[in-house]
């Protein structure tokens, strides 16, 4: 079922007569139940996207539709009351400094008028579902980053959202931190049935918990569709970029060095599915044509519990060769593809 | 080293100036308070954007301001009469330090409110917070420490204006620096004062700071 919708969205911001264009046009569909990551470098327009998700920023043009409702047509008044459904989590936390953890999870259910000692003992059980018990008492500036975190996640689930919306939720932390607050949030995915809208510019964040994800870029959503499809089959050089990106600032394994990458007359890319990647491909290919092709990188990766792999070959000059080497690799059932430029 | 009589007098000036001192910052606060709450929210910055009140608020609190003191005093004489039904003594004084301190303390207010980290207020937002709740729940509580060490600066700020208040019969250890000190070249008694009123600004200054250090949950 679609929880989320978007027609036709636009926001233009202006001030002092220059006009920005953060949004254009952007049309999504988000299911109920899914993690769904909104992926772009900063500047893409997806953190503008991701408040006009809750009308915290007004689109100037477009619909958002949340459970079969259009939020542009609510009262101010039923769009305060949407947005207990509709929890958020932010970059640097914003805890409130001067209230301890508990009061802190308690405070968007003061807010709803919920009595003060119920939303206290709300506020427990869901310190324990983030692993905070013991830290009830602390105030803010005595947790570590994660741990803020942590808070604010339990603070989001306190309203018994639909929803939960995480703009840049990890990215001032490190990677073990942020392993284990995906963890988190996928369990909570689990256990709640919340649909989680992911917004980063880390490939590994999406790679590691969404199932979906749209790419970005000035404005526009470039390329969407199931994350593992995107990561075997990217359409569009934006989300080429940032699976290369993602690639090179992990497990890559660069075995050519950038000058010797010009010598090659020709590179494909080979990407390997789930059975493949366990055969020696390469190393019976070359077995059988008696040339050496040489490996300008390759990697493989877990994308959602699938074995996921790319390699970039250079191929020999001679073209009766190249012919014979695609025709091998597309006997062995792998996908091929010619790639241009500097990789 | 004084007399009996003399004694009273510094006595009675003590009362009198924190009289005067702590009643116009209350009465002070209850106006000065929402007018620097409403500056805060009707700026373009603000939660409830509205150029047109800001704009009339923020040339009210700079004409006020910009007036001097002294002559402000002499000007609210018609209105202080009509509030209190006379012009000279502490509580009289009260009037025109009230209107002096109120745009002082809205600004002490606005800027207090203005240090709250944008993205908290965001959060409450997304949680569905209304404007009142943001106010009250949220700017108010965070920004406490900043508007405690804004209540002691106006402490110390009207304890002055009250010893000027002194020279046109306000009352206080202003009036007795004055008449004894001044026009009769008393130095003791002058110097007498003038070392009370230091020590009054000292207590109120510690008291405050300490009291938002310990109210201060940031470290």
């Amino acid at each position: 079922m679609v929880q989320i919708e978007v027609r036709h969205l636009s926001k233009t911001f202006t001030s002092k007569d220059v006009k920005v264009n953060a949004l254009k046009d952007i049309n999504l569909e988000i299911k109920q139940g899914d993690i769904y990551g909104i992926i772009g470098m900063s500047g893409a327009g997806k953190s503008t996207l991701v408040r006009c998700l809750n009308y915290l920023e007004k689109p100037t043009a477009g619909e958002v539709w949340v459970d079969g409702k259009e939020l542009g047509g609510m009262t101010e008044k039923e769009l305060l009351k949407q947005r207990k459904d509709i929890a958020m989590i932010f970059q640097h936390f914003n805890l409130l400094m001067q209230k301890n953890v508990v009061d802190n999870v308690s405070f968007p259910l003061l807010i709803q008028g919920v009595k003060k000692k119920e939303a206290r003992k709300r506020a427990e059980e869901l310190l324990d579902v983030v692993g905070l018990k013991e830290k009830e008492l602390a105030y803010p500036a005595q947790l570590s980053g994660g741990q803020k975190q942590r808070v604010a996640i339990a603070r989001a689930l306190a309203s018994d959202p639909r929803i939960l919306l995480c703009d840049e939720a990890t990215s001032a932390l490190d990677p073990q931190t942020t392993a284990a607050i995906l963890e988190l949030l996928k369990d909570i995915n689990n256990r709640y049935g919340i649909t989680i809208v992911i917004i980063t510019h880390q490939m590994s964040v999406i790679r590691k918990i969404c199932s979906r994800v749209a790419i970005m870029s000035s404005g526009e959503i470039k390329e969407h569709g199931r994350v593992d499809e995107i990561f075997s089959h990217p359409k569009t050089r934006e989300a080429r970029e940032l699976i290369l990106k993602d690639a090179d600032s992990e497990e890559t394994v660069n075995l050519a060095k950038p000058q010797d990458r010009l010598m090659e007359a020709k590179k494909i890319r080979i990407v390997f599915s789930e059975n493949s990647s366990f055969e020696p491909v390469i190393a019976n290919m070359i077995l059988k044509t008696g040339r050496p092709v040489n490996i300008l990188k390759a990697d493989t990766k877990n994308v959602g519990g699938i074995a996921k792999g790319e390699m970039i070959l250079g191929l020999p000059d001679d073209w009766k060769l190249q012919e014979e080497i695609e025709d091998y690799l597309k006997d062995r059932g792998l996908e091929i593809e010619e790639v241009t430029g500097d990789v | 080293m004084f007399s009996n009589e003399v004694l009273q007098m510094l006595v009675k000036g003590i009362g009198e100036t924190l009289y005067m001192t702590l009643a116009s910052t209350l009465f002070g606060y209850l106006f000065g308070l929402p007018m620097g709450i409403l500056l805060t929210i009707s700026d373009k910055e603000g939660i409830r954007p509205n150029a047109f009140l800001y704009k009339i608020m923020d040339v009210i609190a700079n004409i006020v301001r910009s007036v001097p003191f002294l002559i402000l005093l002499i000007v609210l004489i018609p209105f202080t009469r009509f509030i209190v039904g006379k012009s000279y003594g502490s509580t009289a004084t009260i009037v025109p330090l009230v209107v002096a301190a109120v745009p002082y303390i809205a600004r002490m207010v606005e800027s207090s409110l203005r240090e709250v980290d944008a993205g908290v207020i965001e959060a409450a937002r997304s949680m569905g917070a209304s404007t009142f709740t943001i106010v009250t729940k949220v700017l108010l509580v965070e920004a406490r420490t900043s508007l405690i060490v804004g209540v002691t600066i106006t402490l110390g700020t009207i304890l002055g204006y009250s010893a000027m208040a002194g020279t046109v019969g306000g009352g206080g250890l202003g009036d007795i620096a004055i008449r004894y000190g001044y026009y009769r070249y008393e130095a003791g008694i002058m110097a007498v004062t003038v070392i009370l009123l230091i020590l009054l600004v000292q207590i109120f200054q510690t008291v405050g700071m300490k009291l938002s250090v310990h109210l201060d949950k940031r470290k």
